[in-house]
């Protein structure tokens, strides 16, 4: 596969740079608007740093009226636009090119309302998502979805990826804890789409906006469920001498009626690099391990445990260690959500995020390890066992070019078995740049041509996060 | 001409329901999709020339008991897919409210219809709604083409989600042909606490307490007096495995104390209770009312009632108090004062039933403002570019 591609700058607006400059300072506050390189360069990239292009400009909206001014403007002026929350994409869903400039909702990071009788939060597109769950978090709430990088991602972001995390088994994916948004469309008008009630009338474009990569409008303000936490609720690490052993129990697990609030997954190497960097008391000397967590009160969590119990030794479980406390939960979850910070302390990866039927886990873990050794590569594997949605860490050398590309190409191999296997090239993370040139693998050009036309609705001339999701050459096609 | 007597196409898979779209198409033919047509009473009244069937798109395509996912074919009766699913101690989390209790009629509901509704019971608080376990489907657009959406896996976010779009959309998109589901293990057990002669807004706050309780509650419902007993009822449900719901049940019952809680049914007992709320079943008679279905913050549904007035004959609240049952007199002047006393609160007012003649002159659905509509417009169009399918069925003129 070739290295990632970025279409052909557009010159007439590169130059135009200084009118749209100057048009732009006259609709912004001073400090919302970032025109110098060394301002710009920290917009370049996000966390597919192996890919960068200079934006044209930063906004900074302080305001949904603001972010309205600047859609407007940028559509008049025929600008691109990209949207972005903390630039935590691990697919590039917010780089952006010399003829964009980045809208970025950093500073539209208030809670706006807490409703806990109504159960939801309206809250400001640049909050970020472990806000939310803190906010709560004195009165037994919390907001459900989980991305490791909650301490930094926003919800706005969230929203545009879709975002799910580690509980999400249980508690579903953001598009299923996502009430309402306010939406800013390309031509400056702004739309409120759902609301604090469970069910919308008309269309649900709500389902629509979660996932869509910023391609339909800003989301400027959201408004999220708030749900009551368990009584308590219960790490378990299930260690295996077999990779297999790991993957069939966790389809056992299911298989068996039991829907725990997650079932995360770690492989040999994963449980190598957490455990030196979070000291999180994993067992190193397994080949798998399952981290599988419980809620409910004491004797419900120690009732579903020996049902989960009987099942992992059915499987030849060889370890089994119950969290004794909250700080060793608390340890157990660090471990895992620094996944992806620990693995780069050691080496450069690219993280994949593709998924397979949970049934097809262990097939697709041994394809993963035959596809990078072909390539002479490693692999840590660290993921959401429970819905079938690998992460697969490649790791590579940044500085060998070569490296980096076997890495992207064992990284696409990877995720073409996964569709294969009859699954899907992402299930948190997004198309954004990464993956857009394999969206073909799973869907049909009728497909595709019938999500364009659905962008191409909200958004006619493609100025919103354009070169992204859909294949470069499908739009002409 | 109506739906009823018009010519029926019933295609045997999609390139036939691709080449009847087209052939529609050129002719500028309208089509209205029915299913077990149990479900036909919704939305404004089907203005199409020709009806497009599913009966002979019908079948499981797989079910996966040990990946807890279930694809089927758009013209399944719903009853054979519980019974697919029971066989294996699973079920549709999201507990599809089954119309025939408001409309009458003898068909049997299915899949499709299921889908177009976004069919959501009481489960909706803890499980979500149908939209929410949809993970992906197949349909046939207005431009004959067949199209896919998601997948067969718990979480995909490849491209835009053309799967929630279409749950709920009233077939206005297009001929789903495929759904995908994801199950939930079919509760082992279930409890309901019970809570009498509560007004409304006790029993609101009664509900919110409980909601508010780490106990796991997946059903909570105010029952009006005179809807089966001559007292109100407050209603606590909790699922799962048998030791886990007594002592979530007792944990319930001490909670709200003070309110009399007592355990009051299980096992049928308690679904058959549980099903009547999902159907609107208190509200069924009789026949000549209007029924509303009103989604809205939930402390504020108790004023939204007061605000109806002797408009209000009779209410019911499920989703703790975010979802309210309403019937009023078939009249438009009724219906205007409704979404008058809505406006100011917020949320959504569905015309649930209602006569023909009556559905074809006011809102339906709740009205939409222009942004909102010319959205709605645009990507009715986008699959849809001549307005084949239902027609008028959601939006006057769309």
């Amino acid at each position: 596969m070739p290295e990632i591609a970025f279409p052909p700058v557009d010159a007439s607006i590169l130059a135009g740079r200084d009118a749209i400059l100057s048009g732009l300072a006259a609709i912004l506050p001073r400090e919302a608007l970032i025109a110098d390189v060394a301002g710009r360069r920290g917009f370049e990239t996000d966390a597919l740093t192996a890919y960068r292009r200079l934006p044209l400009a930063v906004v900074l909206p302080r305001s949904t009226e603001e972010i309205a001014r600047v859609m407007k403007f940028c559509r008049d002026s025929n600008v691109n636009i990209v949207p972005r929350g903390a630039g935590t994409s691990l697919s590039g869903g917010a780089i952006p090119q010399e003829d964009a400039i980045v809208l970025g909702l950093g500073k539209m990071s208030r809670i706006l309302e807490i409703n806990l009788a109504d159960r939801y939060a309206r809250v400001e597109a640049g909050v970020t998502n472990l806000a939310i769950s803190e906010a709560v978090a004195p009165d037994g709430f919390f907001y459900a979805p989980d991305p490791s990088s909650q301490l930094a991602c926003t919800i706005g972001g969230n929203i545009a990826m879709n975002a799910g995390g580690a509980h999400c088994l249980k508690y579903g994916v953001t598009a299923n804890n996502v009430l309402g948004v306010r939406l800013v469309t390309i031509d400056g008008e702004i739309v409120d789409v759902g609301g604090p009630e469970l069910a919308a009338g008309g269309l649900d474009l709500l389902g629509l906006i979660c996932g869509s990569e910023g391609q339909l409008g800003v989301v400027a303000e959201a408004t999220v469920r708030l749900l009551r936490a368990g009584e308590g609720a219960r790490p378990v690490l299930f260690g295996f001498d077999r990779v297999e052993d790991a993957s069939r129990c966790v389809a056992a697990i299911i298989g068996a009626g039991i829907v725990p609030v997650a079932i995360e997954y770690m492989d040999r190497l994963a449980i190598e690099i957490c455990e030196n960097f979070a000291q999180a008391g994993y067992p190193l000397d397994v080949e798998a391990m399952l981290i599988v967590e419980v809620e409910g009160g004491e004797e419900e969590m120690a009732a579903e445990l020996a049902k989960i119990t009987a099942v992992a030794k059915a499987h030849d479980v060889r370890t089994i260690r119950e969290s004794m406390s909250a700080m060793e939960s608390a340890q157990i979850w660090k471990g895992r959500k620094s996944a992806f910070g620990a693995t780069g302390r050691v080496a450069d990866y690219i993280c994949m995020d593709g998924v397979v039927p949970t049934g097809r886990l262990p097939e697709a873990l041994g394809r993963t390890g035959e596809i990078c050794a072909a390539y002479g590569l490693r692999v840590a594997n660290v993921f959401h066992a429970g819905d079938g949605n690998m992460h697969p860490l490649i790791l590579y050398d940044v500085n060998d070019a070569a490296e980096r590309r076997k890495a992207e190409d064992a990284g696409a191999d990877v995720l073409r078995m996964c569709v294969e296997l009859g699954g899907a090239l992402t299930g948190e993370h997004g198309v954004g740049i990464e993956k857009r040139d394999l969206m073909r693998r799973q869907f049909t050009d009728a497909d595709l041509a019938q999500q364009m036309r659905v962008r191409a609705a909200f958004d006619p001339r493609w100025r919103l996060n354009p070169a992204k999701v859909f294949p470069l050459d499908a739009r002409a096609a | 001409m109506t739906a009823l007597d018009s010519a029926a196409e019933a295609p045997a898979d999609e390139a036939e329901a691709g080449r009847i779209v087209r052939e529609a198409r050129a002719r500028g033919e309208k089509l209205d999709i029915v299913g077990g047509g149990t479900r036909l009473g919704l939305g404004r009244p089907a203005e199409g020339a020709r009806r497009l069937s599913t009966s002979r798109l019908a079948g499981v395509v797989f079910h996966e008991p040990a990946e807890m996912t279930l694809r089927v074919k758009a013209g399944t009766p719903l009853a054979v897919v519980e019974a697919a699913l029971a066989a294996h101690g699973q079920t549709l989390p999201f507990e599809p409210i089954d119309h025939r209790a408001l409309y009458g009629g003898a068909g049997e509901p299915t899949v499709g219809g299921l889908v177009a509704t976004n069919a959501s019971g009481p489960r909706r608080i803890s499980a979500g709604a149908a939209r929410d376990s949809l993970i992906g489907l197949r349909l046939v657009n207005g431009r004959g083409e067949a199209i896919e959406s998601g997948g067969r896996v718990m979480k995909n976010v490849a491209g835009l989600d053309l799967v929630k779009l279409n749950c709920g959309a009233l077939g206005t998109l297009g001929l789903v042909t495929e759904a995908t589901f994801k199950l939930l293990p079919r509760p082992q057990s279930e409890a309901t606490i019970l809570l009498r002669r509560l007004d409304d807004e006790a029993g609101l706050a009664a509900m919110t307490r409980a909601l508010a309780s780490p106990y796991g509650v997946s059903g909570a419902a105010w029952i009006g007096p005179d809807m089966g007993r001559e007292f109100s009822r407050t209603i606590l449900r909790v699922e799962g495995f048998p030791d886990s719901v007594d002592y979530r049940a007792e944990r319930l019952i001490a909670l709200n104390a003070d309110l009399g809680a007592r355990h009051a049914l299980s096992g049928e007992d308690s679904q058959r209770l549980w099903r009547a709320v999902r159907d609107a079943e208190f509200l069924a008679e009789p026949p000549n009312r209007a029924i509303w279905r009103v989604s809205l913050a939930p402390s504020k549904a108790p004023r939204f009632v007061a605000r109806l007035g002797a408009d209000a004959l009779a209410h019911f609240f499920d989703w703790g108090g975010g979802l309210v049952w309403l019937a009023s007199e078939p009249t438009e002047g009724a219906a205007v004062r409704l979404r008058a006393a809505l406006a100011p609160l917020g949320g959504h007012a569905t015309l649930i039933r209602a006569p023909d003649a009556l559905r074809a002159r006011v809102d339906v659905f709740e009205p939409l403002n222009p942004a909102l509509a010319s959205l709605t417009r645009r990507v009715k169009a986008s699959f849809d570019p001549d307005g084949l399918f239902n027609f008028g069925r959601m939006f006057a003129g769309m």
